[in-house]
């Protein structure tokens, strides 16, 4: 995969200045990445139990052995369509903000690039008000763009409103 | 040198420096309590630390220091500046000591008795010199704890000082066993210090005193200079552990009961499993286990309260105010950790009412309040949640203050102001930055960090409400979530989602269905259902949920959880129920805290997630109840809070509403017309297999030719009667309160309802209407004048029936009702300080013992003017002359209802004027025997007066 052939580019970058690992996904055909040390785990969740009255991003809850972790719908959460959403539920990337975790339900999970902090580039400034809020920078992958997302700004559904 | 002593070295030194700053400041202003204290506690930490190092020399010396800075501290010595530099000159010579202690690993050979006896010689509040010290026998100590090793410790040295001390302070003389225990006492609040309250199993022994030769022991009674035995004790008997082990400890719990549900789930329905007998045992062994890791981590709220009454005293003191601190409930139980965080909020709000919220004893009085202010703190638990109450009866929040403050800060303008209710204005309160600007604090009189407290609280998942009226006072009610327990839950079904119920919540199951008797009805949209002669309010689980947008109950079948919260009954309609399980209450996702409706969420044995459901908050949802507590027993024992009452209303003849209390009514109907049928000049109407006398309310009903006639149907027993009327308009929630008594006969009085002037009708008049015998037709009583409830009233009686037939008589006489349903609750209620003025017993309420009730009351002399009346099922002679022996002044038969009603009446009037009588003339005895001759209504039943005749 492409990815791979650009973490293979960029290890010789380890030296010169600090990297970030990112456990990278796609929702909608847009690319999204994470801090690995973020992640607890990616799972493709079996049952996810709704919770009537949760505000619409929030897909309901499952059981990650023994734990109850919100599951976030990111689609809604990032104001995207339906329209081509996989069968079933996708898959979810499992992270940890306060003591409590939330998955992230996803189309699909990527591989695990590691990018060098200072290629990092601020966010568009055209890029949607929604989007901007969430997004902490861009990285230009070869052939596409990968969105940075900050989690706790993520989780934080008051902050939308 | 060791770790230890490196450590102690590092950390001293520390201390020592920010000594330095504080001793400069201390020099500056020896009166600042804050200084002094932080002193104090170095001085302390520094005595304590050598002790355990057995570095003996210098204890003798922050000892010393530290029973002089101690003293300062509680007031009991005047800070002088000789004083000031004998602490200077002490703590020089722990510098010195240390520094001695570095250089070579043991301690310095540096004679310090001169310096030590000059201390306590500021300590005795004397300047010479102090006599020589008492010989002791050194070999008498016990076997020193394991931490301290043998050769260091300072018994003798301790003990010489301890004996100085104590007879510095009057102790003619004392035990080596007091000394001990004093040694050890202080050892142990040194350990209960660094790991605070982490109770378990016993390990070390309690203190036990040697020498059985040495000192006389004291005949005198001696009050021992410090040191609590019990407490000592308490300490003796624990261990410390790291609260991490305890948390993961009770995470496996939780996993090891869910897993066992999941084995018991998959062996349930097999009778014949070989695996049934060791899974019963595992789990028995579960649940016990369960309950000791529990237990490790529940602690009574009272430790969190034990810091309390001296602060308030302390405020007292300093402000000049009189405060009563009391505290009820000290021993509900909640989680160590929730106590540990909660424990700074309370404090501070308590220091708040004391410091703001009660004014001086000045202008108590001035105000015509009890110069004594009091602060109350409650703790209960309530379905799942502690809640904890704090009041006082100060002056309340100066709303005014707040809004302009409000306005100053930008956090409101003048025009949204005027829009808002006075509560809302209150919460302003809880604003950050809010709080801190000085001015409110001082003028407004609270608010310092009122913001930080409810964070605090809500970080826990908590809520806090406040409340304030005006020179009335101010309080404050926290609800805390048990979050950490494990319940017993009922597991339903809405939607094809489960939720789980607390079972503490529920009361019954019921199962409808739309052609058995017991079905789902609908008031104007509000679904009702008809339970044992009894209307129960519904709320609809889909609804409420929004899980489906229009309401409708044609399912084949419904289930229907009656449940309680507080005194209040709801039914909570769901589409099936399942098991009970054991559950271990999660708290859920901060994302879905807004939503009222849950109280958690919870993993089931099969692995699924289902949330818990919060009857609380679906009851405040349902607009049945207005806050949390309101309806809850103890509040109702102890407080004077109104009990609520559903009411039904309905429009008849004019066109103003008319109530009925709701629990009257056990059914409504819809009578087709062409059923109605005329005998004797009455209508009737077959109505399960009887026949069913209706009474229009408006006299001059005009009977419609078809269609259907809406009708209130009373019963009791097999007896029902239809009221008519023209429309059902509402059900509605308030408190039962008759501003308007009136001589029309059929009205109770007239009360605002739901914010509606209603006349309330009474029931009685018309079920006599329908049956003569039922009641007598009664003639106009005029009710007593006083329209306002001052006075209290109980009825004790286990049918709710009579139980509010008699409330809306008695409220409507302007008695203020309490109802009682057992005996137990009769007892307690009438344990309280509460006096009652009258109280009208039941004969045949369960666990309740008329003659000793009687008996009881009349042996207390402020209930010596109440009124008692007992009613029976149906009249026994002997029975009513052991009753009346015993204390009643009324003995009335269920039998015989005209009579009752109307002695009944009578004997309010003659408890309003006695009462009246009473305080102007205070010479009546407390055993004046009411019996009175009053003119018998011809009415009145045969049986009623032979029975007063025996009686008399």
């Amino acid at each position: 995969m492409t990815q791979t052939a650009q973490r293979e580019a960029q290890s010789g970058q380890d030296v010169l200045g600090g990297v970030t690992e990112f456990v990278t996904f796609n929702v909608g055909g847009y690319m999204f990445g994470v801090p690995v040390l973020r992640v607890q785990d990616t799972l493709i969740p079996d049952r996810i139990a709704t919770v009537p009255l949760a505000p619409p991003e929030v897909r309901g809850s499952i059981n990650l052995r023994g734990r109850i972790v919100t599951v976030i719908d990111m689609r809604r959460r990032l104001g995207l369509s339906d329209a081509g959403r996989p069968a079933g539920n996708g898959m979810g990337v499992t992270v940890e903000s306060g003591s409590e975790l939330y998955t992230l339900l996803v189309d699909n999970v990527g591989d695990v690039i590691t990018l060098p902090l200072h290629l990092r580039e601020a966010n568009p400034n055209t890029l949607d008000p929604l989007w901007r809020d969430l997004a902490g920078g861009t990285y230009r992958l070869e052939d596409r763009l990968m969105v940075v997302l900050e989690i706790d700004r993520l989780l934080d559904l008051r902050a939308k409103n | 040198m060791d770790d230890l002593l490196n450590e102690f070295l590092t950390e001293t030194a520390e201390n020592l420096s920010a000594l330095d700053v504080e001793l400069v400041k201390f020099e500056r202003d020896p009166t600042d309590q804050a200084i002094l204290g932080s002193i104090f506690r170095m001085m302390h930490t520094i005595k304590g630390t050598c002790g355990f190092l057995g570095l003996a020399r210098l204890e003798k010396v922050a000892h010393a220091g530290e029973n002089v800075l101690g003293k300062f501290r509680d007031g009991e010595l005047q800070v002088s500046p000789e004083a000031v530099t004998i602490i200077l000159r002490c703590i020089d010579r722990i510098r010195q000591l240390l520094a001695g202690l570095e250089e070579t690993g043991s301690e310095p050979e540096i004679d310090s008795s001169d310096l030590i006896g000059q201390l306590n010689a500021v300590a005795q509040g004397q300047a010479t010199p102090v006599a020589a010290p008492v010989a002791t026998a050194p070999a008498a100590v016990s076997e020193p704890p394991p931490i301290v090793s043998d050769a260091g410790f300072p018994v003798a040295a301790e003990l010489l000082l301890e004996v100085e001390m104590a007879r510095g302070s009057g102790v003619q003389g004392a035990t080596d066993a007091m000394i001990e225990a004093e040694m050890e006492a202080e050892r142990q609040r040194e350990v209960a210090k660094a790991a605070p309250a982490v109770v378990a199993p016993a390990l070390a022994p309690a203190p036990v005193a040697v020498a059985p030769a040495a000192a006389p022991v004291a005949k005198a009674p001696v009050e021992q200079s410090s040191g609590d035995p019990k407490e000592s004790a308490l300490a003796a008997a624990s261990i410390r552990v790291g609260v991490d082990v305890l948390e993961n400890l009770m995470t496996l719990v939780s996993e090891l009961v869910l897993t066992r549900n999941q084995l018991l789930q998959m062996v349930r329905g097999q009778d014949d499993s070989e695996f049934k007998v060791p899974l019963q045992r595992l789990s028995h062994i579960t649940s016990d286990l369960q309950d000791g890791v529990m237990k490790t981590r529940m602690q009574p709220i009272g430790n969190a309260w034990s810091k309390l009454p001296r602060i308030v005293r302390d405020l007292a003191v300093e402000t000049g105010k009189k405060i009563e601190l009391q505290m009820l409930g000290a021993e509900t139980e909640l989680d160590r950790q929730v106590l540990e965080l909660i424990k700074d909020p309370l404090t501070h709000m308590v220091r708040n009412s004391a410091d703001h919220g009660l004014e001086s004893p000045d202008q108590r009085r001035a105000a015509g309040k009890n110069e004594i202010g009091t602060i109350t703190l409650r703790a209960y638990h309530e379905g799942g949640h502690i809640i904890i109450h704090i009041a006082d009866d100060g002056r309340g929040l100066n709303v005014d203050r707040i809004r302009q403050k409000a306005v100053q800060n930008g956090l409101a303008t003048e025009a949204e102001m005027d829009q808002m209710a006075e509560r809302q204005i209150l919460q302003f309160i809880f604003r950050p930055g809010f709080s801190t600007a000085e001015k409110v604090t001082s003028v407004s009189g609270r608010g310092v960090g009122m913001d930080v407290v409810r964070t605090n609280i809500e970080k826990i998942g908590g809520t806090i409400e406040m409340n304030s009226v005006a020179s009335k006072g101010t309080s404050f009610t926290i609800k805390i979530p048990l979050t950490l327990a494990i319940v017993s839950a009922l597991v339903v079904e809405s939607f094809k989602e489960r939720f789980a119920v607390p079972q503490i919540n529920v009361v019954e199951l019921v199962r409808t269905s739309p052609r058995s008797e017991t079905r789902i009805e609908m008031i104007n949209a509000s679904p009702v259902l008809r339970l044992r002669n009894r209307l129960l309010p519904l709320v609809s689980l889909r609804k409420l949920l929004q899980q489906e947008s229009t309401e409708s109950f044609s399912d084949d079948e419904l289930f229907i959880v009656v449940t309680q919260v507080g005194t209040y009954n709801f039914g909570i309609i769901v589409d099936r129920v399942f098991d009970t399980e054991e559950i271990v209450v999660k708290p859920v996702s901060p994302l879905l805290r807004e939503i009222p409706f849950y109280a958690g969420n919870t993993i089931l044995g099969d692995g699924s997630v289902i949330m818990i459901l919060d009857p609380n908050g679906i009851a405040a949802a349902a607009g049945q109840i207005a806050s949390a507590g309101k309806d809850d027993k103890q509040v109702a024992a102890t407080s004077h809070e109104e009990e609520r009452m559903s009411f039904l209303v309905f429009r008849a003849g004019a066109s103003e509403f008319k109530a009925v209390p709701l629990a009257l009514v056990a059914r409504l109907e819809e009578i087709d017309v062409k059923t109605v049928e005329r005998t004797r000049g009455r209508h009737v109407v077959q109505y399960r297999d009887h026949l069913m006398p209706l009474v229009p309310f408006d006299a001059g009903h005009q009977w419609k030719t078809e269609g259907k006639q809406p009708v209130l149907v009373f019963s009791e027993g097999d007896r029902s009667m239809g009221l008519v009327v023209d429309e059902i308009v509402d059900v509605v929630a308030d408190v039962m309160k008759v501003e308007l008594n009136t001589a029309e006969s059929g009205l109770i009085g007239s009360a605002v309802i739901g914010g509606k002037a209603m006349d309330i009708i009474d029931v009685g008049n018309y079920l006599t209407r329908a049956y003569a015998d039922w009641f007598a037709p009664e003639a106009n009583h005029a009710a007593p004048a006083t329209t306002r409830a001052l006075r209290r009233a109980l009825v004790v009686n286990h049918s709710p029936f009579v139980r509010d037939l008699l409330t809306p008589h008695l409220a409507g006489a302007g008695w203020h009702v309490t109802t009682a349903s057992t005996g137990a609750e009769a007892q307690r209620l009438t344990e309280s300080e509460t006096v009652f003025g009258l109280v009208v017993t039941g004969l045949d309420t369960p666990g309740f013992d008329a003659v000793g009730f009687a008996q009881r009351l009349r042996g207390n002399p402020s209930w010596a003017n109440s009124k008692l009346a007992s009613i029976a099922e149906d009249s026994d002679d002997e029975e009513t002359t052991e009753l009346r022996n015993a204390g009643f002044d009324l003995c009335l038969s269920k039998a015989d209802w005209a009579n009752l009603v109307e002695e009944l009446r009578a004997l309010i009037a003659d408890a309003a004027s006695e009462a009246v009588a009473a305080q102007e003339a205070a010479s009546a005895g407390p055993d004046t025997k009411v019996v009175r001759v009053r003119k018998r209504s011809s009415r009145g039943s045969r049986r009623s007066n032979a029975q007063k005749l025996a009686a008399e």
